[in-house]
């Protein structure tokens, strides 16, 4: 069952001040490593892309490994100086893309 | 791995079981300051992952009957104080009904639909639903009247020695608690933070997959999941727990 992430962003932000983002995003983050049951390797299903941009702007990316625990938390701090659309998007060694939508605005 | 680790670790523990009663202390309160931090902020516990679909679910028709739990219930916040007095003594099927099983009843009963497997994200979510809307409450269960007789089942358990390494639950939750065994600190053993996000598990899981563990680690049968001896335990622990507060959902290492 996909589950939408806990994302926490402030809908109101001052114009160049840093702001904090974090994301909670249910995966599996299976690492490839693992063995099932009959000794098969269990293929590896990681969110190995994640970028954060507004606007078309890149604000934040990272690339992650098979290391990083099951339903990864990502915090981040970002800075604006014009209201836009912030875009977070993922996707996952089965090509599995998805992508919140939050619209800031600077006051 | 973490099972031979017990059996050493045990074997220096025991030589110096201290003795006395000890104030009623949370897992929470045993665990480190970054599980602290996770269970405190509901947008950093990924148990509310899981707590979102619960949410879907409550919404959601089901079954021959056609209809939701919102249906019948109304706001989930109804449901505020159910987890806090759950397990109960159900006089009606004469035995102890535990939260879980108190939702497929209504799945089953009411719903005409098939209960949710064990472990399933959606029972999860859903127990942690209705669980979460009695935090900060106190564990409060009857204990008293026809539940008597099923929580000194439950406590009889809890005292009997099992399993290869020949323990029980009350040498390491009560005796042992505070110490430190394979690198981990024994907590009292406290259900009062059901269903919970394990960071070993990567995952979440109910009061019976923590209990398995347990006895899995002395080497003894585990309880199977309908076995009325499980319902009768859980019962004993939240009457152990009386007083701490509801931690739904609840983070553990
Ligand atoms: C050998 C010692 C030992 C025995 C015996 C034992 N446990 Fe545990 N128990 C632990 C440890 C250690 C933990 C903490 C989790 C971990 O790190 O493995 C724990 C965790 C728990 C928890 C979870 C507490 C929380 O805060 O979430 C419960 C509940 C529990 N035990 C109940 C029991 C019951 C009931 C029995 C008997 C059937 C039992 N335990 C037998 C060592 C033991
Ligand atoms: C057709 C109506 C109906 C539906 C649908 C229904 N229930 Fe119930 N529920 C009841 C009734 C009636 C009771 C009272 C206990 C009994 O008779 O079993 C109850 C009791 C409960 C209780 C215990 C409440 C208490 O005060 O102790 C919980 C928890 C519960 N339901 C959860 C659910 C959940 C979760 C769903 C959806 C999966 C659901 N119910 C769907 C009728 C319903």
């Amino acid at each position: 069952m996909a589950v939408r992430p806990l994302l926490s962003v402030p809908r109101e932000v001052k114009a160049g001040v840093p702001f904090e983002v974090r994301i909670l995003i249910q995966h599996p983050m299976e690492t490839g490593f693992r063995r099932d049951a009959v000794g098969g390797v269990i293929a590896r299903d990681i969110i190995h892309t994640f970028e954060c941009s507004v606007d078309g702007e890149e604000v934040f990316a990272a690339r992650l490994e098979p290391a990083v625990a099951a339903n990864p938390f990502l915090a981040f701090s970002a800075r604006l100086e014009r209201s836009g659309t912030m875009v977070l998007r993922w996707v996952d060694d089965r090509g599995v893309e998805a992508e919140e939508r939050v619209a800031i605005r600077v006051v | 791995m973490w099972r031979s680790a017990w059996c050493r670790a045990l074997a220096l523990l025991l030589a110096t079981l201290p003795a006395g009663a000890q104030e009623k202390r949370s897992g929470y309160d045993d665990a480190g300051p970054q599980v602290r931090a996770m269970q405190d902020d509901d947008m950093a516990n990924p148990a509310f992952l899981w707590v979102r679909q619960g949410e879907a679910l409550w919404e959601r028709r089901e079954g021959m009957a056609g209809r939701s739990c919102a249906d019948c219930h109304g706001a989930v916040e109804g449901m505020r104080g159910v987890a806090a007095r759950h397990p109960e003594f159900d006089a009606a099927r004469g035995r102890v009904v535990t939260l879980e099983q108190r939702v497929n009843l209504c799945r089953t009963d009411y719903q005409g639909a098939a209960a949710l497997a064990p472990e399933s994200d959606a029972l999860l979510g859903i127990t942690a639903l209705v669980g979460l809307q009695s935090r900060g409450m106190p564990v409060a269960v009857e204990v008293e009247g026809a539940a008597a007789a099923a929580v000194a089942r439950g406590e009889a358990f809890f005292r009997l020695r099992q399993g290869q390494l020949n323990l029980s639950c009350a040498q390491c939750h009560d005796g042992l608690a505070g110490q430190s065994l394979a690198g981990s600190r024994i907590p009292q053993g406290h259900a009062n933070a059901y269903p919970i996000y394990r960071l070993e598990w990567q995952g979440m899981g109910s009061l019976h997959r923590r209990l398995r563990a347990c006895l899995v680690g002395v080497r003894a049968e585990p309880l199977g999941r309908d076995d009325g001896l499980l319902a009768d335990l859980e019962l004993f622990l939240a009457a152990r727990a009386a007083g701490l507060v509801v931690e739904t959902p609840g983070v553990r290492p």
